[in-house]
């Protein structure tokens, strides 16, 4: 396929930087229908998926407990020395790369969870992302995502605008009857009205599913999107992180734009020469740092009512392994940030770190359900009730209670 | 908008030779499902291909070594690393120099720094009004993934059918490294392929599978030459020890499958039998540089127990054994044959193709050219509907086939891909490419598509008529609506983008 000189640099230039960070964005099509009621609040969530397994023991390291340093060794953080880490209480230190996540802590508008874990305990990447998404206990239910279904329990309103085409898949997260719209910042001329109308007929006597892709894809690429929101040449994982996110945030501004809204970032999987204060993850968490202060400027006054859930499939072993990284291991954290969180505090039933307490001798042990969160921030940010969370966007997790009073 | 209707009997067909196909359907499913569809011209794909549909693809298989790729420049393994850590050494070296230029009291206030100085130091930034020194040529790193990309697409766009040429790209993405890894996988990506796969993609799944997990590019992507027994000389000596990495999806994704009936302690186990299994650096303390080497010093001694199989230490015929155990394992052949049904047939392949394909596994040791057959000769191969999308891959090598152009660029097909989310030997993870409709017919995808498909089209239209192209690349198999729309397109260059949309042109 031949395209010109011009077009053909700023492919390789511009997609690749974001392709290899694997970021994209996908949104409900629809605004809740509470969004524009007079007086109502008008929640905005965006759901962030680190895919690869983030290192929770990394990223907010629990320095207070004895056994922490020796177990992550080389990599461990501790709150003095250069890169110090700053304390998030008595206990807890966040990662130094994260300044912006403190500050909104220190600002109690961000919070950690820590040693939570989704329903999954192999340590398979494919099947805890599956797990983690699908929003269903176990692996294979790979038809339709959590944050899909929670949105089909919600009234729908109005049609977002769009300025969005879907990155070249939707993430399993938002996959599911409730039509979703996306964005991948790409520039490429596209083709005449009149082709993709005529090719839409053809569709339509001849091949429904690409009728209603190619349908979707057309109608969300109608819309201009300003300068920023176009993909700029260079940069790595970091940058790509945060570019994608102030588009996002530049769509969920609008009036007219998705109020619920899903990422996924890649690139967690830190087998080796992982980094402690410096390093491959403190690049990766800088970028994840970044993304977030870009939601909180580009969302404006919107900030005040929005949520962002970051998660990953399951965490990593809490002693390094033989290459300064850490495997696949089970308990994480999983990061709360917006104006609408009850912030300021490390939600944790610790579990120490002592060999007895390990999961299987290896993992920081999960005590916490990922589930209860999620619920919880849907239920009392989004109004999904308890019964719907328990049977349709959890499916058989009544006795996962939703974590009440994360967000108010 | 023209609306549809049907044309007249008689003038669906107006190349008299195209009527005497004698199986059009049949055809297109030799074409497409199992090649990267007709070439252009007067190749005559589909006249060949429907007079004897299932002997046109057999014909593939019986060609001696024609899944090899050898021509002049494409080097093995260990040339590239060499050249590989010279250029490193090189850059090193020229790095080196810049930082004693700087440290050195400004002689110039036109010298520069190349690098930012180390941490806690703060640099005088010169004044740069001198003109930008020229961009720097492409290093061997950059030249060798193209040069090694042009020929796999060459090979690809020139193929008669493409069988063989799939089966490669099928055994690649199931044992995939990811070229973003590292200097060593990106220029290793392309003689990963021609050494490690190419010539057992109509041999033996075992022999497959060692030569993977043995080739350096492996054993980089996936951390191995950093994992040492722990209670080995140099495990002993440098406090290192395992990393379980390569280990895992040796058993989850290369052989038994996730839920395979493995545990966390086999794929510790296994992990521990393959330490040593490394590549030669650039000392060549081991043997050649670049080259598989076993370090002794770095294996776990004593017996080990996988699966419930001991394994004596032999040294690197520990590894061996176990991989070839993992190879004729029966969860190895249930994963194997659903993987390759669901490739070629259907994301949901019909289930008496699998048991087929799974009993012919087992039987035949992994033969994989009988595993091939197996596939051809079942009749749900042929019978299954034409659904799946063709991916990124498959749509732009068969738009070049279909027009005729053998590209002595990689530049535009490595764009293309790298826009429809599968950049050549880049997937994001060690699972590969998505290989479902799921992945390839979402929204933005097929508008991407689209998109490309006018551009091109825009270039080349004027001396091309969609009609001819459509009686080269599907004949009698066009259905109605498809004919039709492209008869009545406005200019050539939208008859052209509507031809590579169809169904019959992104289905296979």
């Amino acid at each position: 396929m031949t395209m010109d000189r011009e077009n053909r640099t700023s492919l390789v230039g511009t997609r690749r930087s974001l392709l290899l960070s694997g970021a994209a964005f996908a949104a409900w099509a629809y605004l809740p229908k509470f969004a524009r009621a007079a007086d109502a609040r008008d929640p905005r969530l965006i759901v962030v998926i680190l895919r690869g397994a983030l290192d929770g023991l990394a990223t907010v390291a629990p320095t207070g407990d004895p056994d922490y340093a020796g177990l992550h060794g080389s990599i461990a953080l501790s709150a003095d020395g250069a890169h110090a880490a700053p304390m998030l209480d008595s206990f807890f230190a966040m990662h130094p790369a994260m300044p912006e996540f403190t500050r909104m802590y220190r600002d109690r508008k961000a919070a950690v969870v820590h040693a939570v874990a989704t329903s999954y305990r192999e340590r398979s990447h494919f099947d805890g992302q599956d797990v983690l998404e699908s929003g269903h206990a176990g692996p294979g239910r790979v038809q339709s995502g959590w944050l899909n279904r929670a949105i089909e329990a919600l009234p729908r309103g109005e049609r977002v605008m769009s300025g969005l085409a879907v990155g070249p898949t939707t993430p399993l997260i938002l996959r599911g009857a409730a039509p979703t719209v996306g964005w991948a910042p790409v520039n490429l001329p596209t083709a005449a009205d009149d082709t993709a109308m005529r090719l839409m007929e053809l569709y339509r006597h001849r091949d429904p599913a690409l009728m209603n892709a190619l349908g979707q894809g057309l109608q969300i690429d109608r819309i201009a999107v300003g300068d920023d929101m176009k993909a700029k040449p260079g940069g790595n994982a970091n940058t790509a992180m945060r570019q994608i996110a102030r588009g996002a945030a530049k769509l969920m501004a609008a009036a007219d734009g998705p109020r619920i809204a899903a990422l996924a970032f890649d690139g967690w999987d830190t087998h080796a020469q992982e980094g402690g204060r410096v390093g491959k993850l403190a690049q990766l968490l800088s970028g994840l740092d970044g993304a977030l202060a870009e939601f909180e400027s580009g969302l404006g006054a919107h900030w005040r009512d929005t949520v962002v859930v970051v998660a990953t499939e399951f965490g990593r072993t809490a002693r390094i392994n033989g290459t300064d990284g850490t495997d696949h291991g089970t308990g994480t954290v999983a990061l709360l940030a917006g104006g609408a969180v009850k912030g300021g505090r490390v939600i944790a039933d610790w579990p120490g770190l002592k060999p007895v307490n390990l999961y299987q001798a290896r993992d920081l042990a999960p005590t916490t359900d990922l589930r209860a969160i999620l619920k919880g921030v849907l239920h009392d940010h989004l109004g999904l009730s308890e019964r719907v969370l328990a049977d349709t966007v959890f499916p058989d997790s009544a006795m996962v209670k939703p974590a009440r009073g994360l967000v108010g | 908008l023209p609306a549809i209707l049907p044309i007249p009997a008689g003038i669906e067909s107006p190349f008299e030779e195209w009527s005497m196909a004698r199986d059009p359907q049949a055809a297109l499913v030799a074409l497409n499902r199992f090649g990267f569809g007709a070439r252009g011209g007067a190749s005559g794909d589909l006249v060949n291909a429907a007079s004897d549909p299932r002997g046109y693809v057999r014909a593939e298989l019986m060609r001696p070594n024609g899944a090899l790729l050898e021509l002049p420049g494409l080097q093995p393994t260990p040339e590239l690393g060499r050249a590989m850590f010279a250029y490193q050494d090189e850059v090193k070296a020229a790095r080196e120099a810049a930082a004693k230029v700087a440290a050195m009291p400004p002689a110039s206030d036109a010298m520069k720094p190349a690098e930012p100085m180390a941490m806690g130091q703060t640099t005088t930034t010169a004044q740069s009004d001198a003109p930008k020194p020229p961009p720097a040529p492409p290093n061997v790193v950059q030249t060798t993934f193209r040069n090694e990309a042009l020929a796999r697409i060459q090979r690809a766009t020139i193929t008669e059918g493409g069988f063989v040429e799939r089966l490669v790209t099928f055994w690649s993405n199931h044992f995939c490294i990811s070229a973003s890894k590292g200097e060593p996988a990106r220029i290793w990506a392309g003689s990963f392929e021609r050494e490690a796969i190419r010539p057992h993609v109509l041999g033996r799944f075992a022999d497959m599978l060692t030569a993977v997990e043995q080739h350096p590019a492996m054993l980089f992507f996936l951390d191995n030459q950093q994992s040492i027994g722990p209670d080995s000389r140099a495990g002993q000596n440098r406090k290192r020890g395992l990393n379980e990495n390569l280990a895992r999806e040796i058993m989850e994704l290369h052989t038994l499958g996730v839920g395979g009936g493995y545990t966390q302690a086999d794929v510790t186990t296994l992990a521990a039998i393959i330490t040593g299994w490394t590549f030669v650096g650039r000392q060549g303390r081991l043997g050649p540089p670049g080259s598989f080497a076993f370090n002794g010093n770095a294996h776990q001694p004593g017996p080990q127990t996988l699966l419930g199989k001991s394994y004596d230490d032999t040294g690197v015929a520990q590894g061996e054994a176990a991989l070839a155990e993992l190879a004729r394992h029966p969860s190895t052949a249930k994963f194997i044959a659903r993987k390759f049904a669901a490739h070629f047939v259907a994301d949901t392949p019909p289930q008496a193709l699998v048991a087929k394909l799974e009993a012919t596994f087992r039987s035949s040791d992994g033969d994989l050219r009988k595993l091939s057959m197996a596939l051809l000769d079942a009749d749900e191969a042929w019978q299954a509907p034409l659904g799946k999308m063709r991916t990124p891959y498959d749509y732009l090598i068969a738009t070049n086939r279909l027009l005729g152009r053998i590209p002595d660029n990689p530049g535009a097909v490595l764009g293309g891909l790298n826009t429809l989310g599968q950049p050549l030997w880049t997937p994001a993870g060690p699972n590969g490419f998505a290989d479902s409709n799921a992945a390839w017919a979402a929204p933005e995808g097929i508008k991407l598509r689209l998109d490309m498909a006018a551009q091109v089209s825009a270039k080349i239209a004027d001396s091309i008529d969609a009609r001819d192209l459509l009686e080269v690349m599907a004949g009698d198999a066009a259905s109605i609506e498809t004919r039709q729309t492209i008869a009545r397109a406005e200019t050539r260059q939208q008859a052209l983008a509507l031809l590579l949309m169809s169904p019959e042109f992104q289905r296979r």
